[in-house]
């Protein structure tokens, strides 16, 4: 059905539901006035997950294992986010260095095989065939026919961020190996050994997916730089010297000229710096920093926050890859959207780069792994999770039970910014134009940018029918076409 | 039980019992796997759960309350009782709340194992949702009655071997639940060191803070089905 051949003139409204090549359910609706031109667009979420409230009894030693099955592409940072908090819980300060490390490396490789998913399957079909290239072609396998280099290290770089997570977790997907106070394993030294084969290899296809990256944005600075493009402030957190560390650290966050708005906070403080704002139709929240209020105080968090925020990377390759990025993109802190992917592929190397490291430190097979402390009622801990920093909070009665539990999941943080990039994409693409399947896509391309794990369980990837209806001002469908 | 040894058939191949042995503690010592839940060796047997179901001369009975007798024909690995079988297992996940992928007892749940052993991929029958109440009163132990199967063992243990009464049934058919001598767990006279706290086959009745200690792949049934330490004793002459 040619859409733009049915609509009447006057408002409508336009739906994309769902949104294809993200992680969950979520649909944009753009109200068009009666000359075209964009009114208001949203990026709605609607499904809803409710992990917070049937948490709550449980016992607190379950929560790690039972929180990350919210998402199963990275349920890591969910298990390692709850087994920290719940360290504080059982009165842990400090972990044994075999503890520390396995978590740290398990949480390498799942921010490796995430961005890996990312970046080649759901984003590298629109940046290698264009944004408005015919439906058919967008999807990794028409990547994998076309360009078998990089789906090759599409498939290679995720399998191995995978392994590492079954090395050190149990299971490649859901690991139960954290648990409060500690680790239930050290790295075998067989497991170690086979991953130091391939290590050298895995550093070397980022490091030459980044160089490919790289050419396509000289090919396409316009559209790198401008491409649904806005200032904003970003939030991560930082190692004691400022330097990044996905991890663990204390929580940072800069306004759109790289000054500081906050620095050295504490997770545990994290209620007095943000404010979660409900809207009535989403429901993914609004969190913002309480001292910039509703309207200033919105940030974006993921790679290009991890990026923009520290003030190194404490490995090579990373760090020379970072000081190219900030120089080329303008000195500062960098704003386009499209440069998520450049940030993303930068972190992709250092997590590469933080594996070998790791591989090589004999602490890992280790057999001190538990320790306890005195307990407490609360726990509350961050850790940068490949969509950025993720907040789990939870309180614990006597009992043992939960009592109480909140998440600001990662990309709950980047809502306000990705309704702007909706917006932004809306009003340079539609407006006064023929609605097309191929301009549609450009909205998606914008959210996609972001990363979104809207359900943080569900994978869509392209399989599920895109619907595009046309409705006048009193909610009338004028047209609609479904895209299986 | 006496020392006189008899003789019976099961599945076809002839064992050897002693008198006043049930049928599933001749087929244990002989190495023949009935699948079992409520039974547990140091136990009163109690004939609760079905699972062990054999025809036994040609009738269904339990194995693990029907005593042995000379020239006895048991028919036990056969598929229509396997169907039996997993169907009761089947009755048991609908019924409670077994959420395997976030329980502590998964890799060591005989239910599940039983699951797994008699090939139940997925539960075909509608779940019963039911309203079932977790216990954490005690310092010690927790009481999840989501995942409860009505077995008794730790009733049976709580009464047998630690002398105290801890537990007891309330209800009658499916409204049969677990319940404790008191208001809470917590009220009991309950230990940890109790029998009745580590008889449990699924993950109703735990230590608390030991879980999830136990490294994926390392569980008892991780590696080997359930039953396979009965089998591995096998040394049955075939006839």
């Amino acid at each position: 059905m040619d859409i733009a051949a049915r609509v009447e003139p006057g408002p409508r409204k336009i739906v994309i539901d769902p949104v294809t090549r993200v992680e969950g359910h979520g649909k944009v609706t753009i109200r068009l006035d009666q000359f075209g031109k964009v009114d208001q667009a949203r990026f709605h979420i609607v499904e809803f997950r409710g992990f917070e409230r049937f948490i709550r009894g449980r016992m607190y030693w379950e929560v790690p294992v039972i929180i990350q099955r919210l998402c199963g592409i990275c349920p890591v940072s969910h298990h390692l986010a709850a087994a920290k908090a719940m360290d504080q819980v059982v009165g842990v300060t400090k972990l044994t260095p075999t503890a520390e490390k396995v978590r740290e490396l398990m949480h390498y490789g799942q921010i490796l095989q995430s961005n890996a998913t990312h970046i080649f399957h759901l984003a590298a079909p629109d940046l290698l065939f264009g944004f408005g290239a015919p439906a058919q072609e967008r999807n990794i396998i028409h990547v994998l026919r076309r360009y078998p280099i990089i789906g090759k290290w599409a498939i290679f770089i995720r399998k191995y961020g995978q392994e590492v997570i079954k090395a050190t977790g149990g299971r490649r997907i859901h690991p139960t190996s954290a648990v409060p106070g500690g680790v239930n394993q050290n790295l075998a030294a067989d497991e170690r050994d086979a991953l130091r084969r391939d290590i050298e290899n895995v550093i070397k296809w980022c490091c030459d997916a980044l160089e490919q990256h790289k050419a396509y944005v000289e090919a396409h600075q316009k559209l790198h730089r401008e491409f649904a493009s806005f200032r904003s402030n970003f939030l991560s957190l930082v190692g004691p010297d400022g330097g990044m560390n996905l991890y663990d650290g204390k929580l940072r966050a800069i306004d759109a000229d790289g000054k500081i708005i906050f620095d050295a906070v504490s997770p545990a403080d994290y209620r007095d710096y943000f404010i979660e704002e409900v809207r009535s139709w989403s429901y993914m929240k609004f969190p913002h920093i309480r001292s910039l209020g509703r309207e200033n105080g919105w940030y974006r968090v993921g790679p290009l926050a991890q990026i923009n925020c520290c003030n190194s990377i404490g490995t090579r390759l990373a760090e020379d890859a970072r000081r190219e990025f900030i120089a080329e993109n303008g000195g500062g802190p960098v704003h386009p959207t499209l440069a998520y992917h450049w940030a993303r592929l930068i972190c992709i190397i250092h997590c590469a780069e933080k594996i070998k490291e790791l591989l090589f430190d004999d602490d890992l097979q280790g057999s001190d792994l538990i320790v306890q402390g005195e307990r407490q009622p609360r726990g509350t801990a961050c850790i940068e999770a490949p969509r950025g920093t993720l907040f789990h909070d939870y309180e614990v009665n006597e009992d043992d039970q939960v009592v109480r539990a909140n998440l600001i999941v990662s990309t709950t943080s980047n809502n306000e910014a990705m309704n702007r990039a909706v917006t932004k994409v809306a009003e340079d693409y539609l407006s006064g134009q023929e609605i097309t399947e191929g301009l549609l896509n450009h909205v998606e391309v914008a959210i996609r940018a972001f990363d979104p794990c809207l359900s943080c369980a569900t994978h869509a990837l392209g399989q599920m029918p895109l619907i595009v209806t046309l409705e006048d001002a009193d909610g009338s469908i004028i047209a609609a076409r479904t895209k299986e | 039980m006496s020392d006189a040894r008899i003789s019976l058939t099961v599945d076809g191949t002839q064992i050897q019992a002693l008198e006043g042995q049930s049928v599933i503690q001749a087929c244990d010592a002989a190495g023949v796997y009935v699948p079992r839940l409520c039974y547990h060796p140091d136990l009163p047997p109690a004939g609760h759960c079905r699972v062990c179901s054999c025809r036994i001369n040609g009738r269904i009975n339990s194995a693990c309350v029907t005593p042995v007798s000379q020239g006895m024909v048991v028919e036990n690995d056969t598929p229509a009782l396997n169907s039996d079988r997993r169907v009761i297992i089947e009755m048991l996940f609908v019924e409670g709340y077994h959420l395997c992928p976030t329980c502590e007892k998964s890799g060591d749940c005989e239910l599940q194992a039983l699951g797994y052993r008699l090939g139940m991929a997925a539960p075909t029958l509608p779940y019963l949702w039911p309203q079932r109440e977790l216990d954490a009163t005690h310092p010690e132990i927790v009481l999840d009655r989501n995942r409860c199967i009505l077995c008794s063992r730790c009733i049976r243990a709580s009464r047998y071997e630690d002398g105290k009464s801890v537990f007891g049934f309330e209800g009658r058919g499916i409204h049969m639940r677990l319940t404790v001598d008191g208001s809470a767990l917590g009220d009991t006279a309950m230990a940890a060191a109790d029998k009745a706290a580590h008889v449990c086959p699924v993950g109703c009745i735990l230590i608390k803070r030991t879980g999830f200690r136990t490294p994926s792949g390392h569980h008892r049934f991780d590696k080997a089905p359930i039953g396979s330490d009965i089998e591995a004793v096998r040394s049955v002459p075939k006839t």
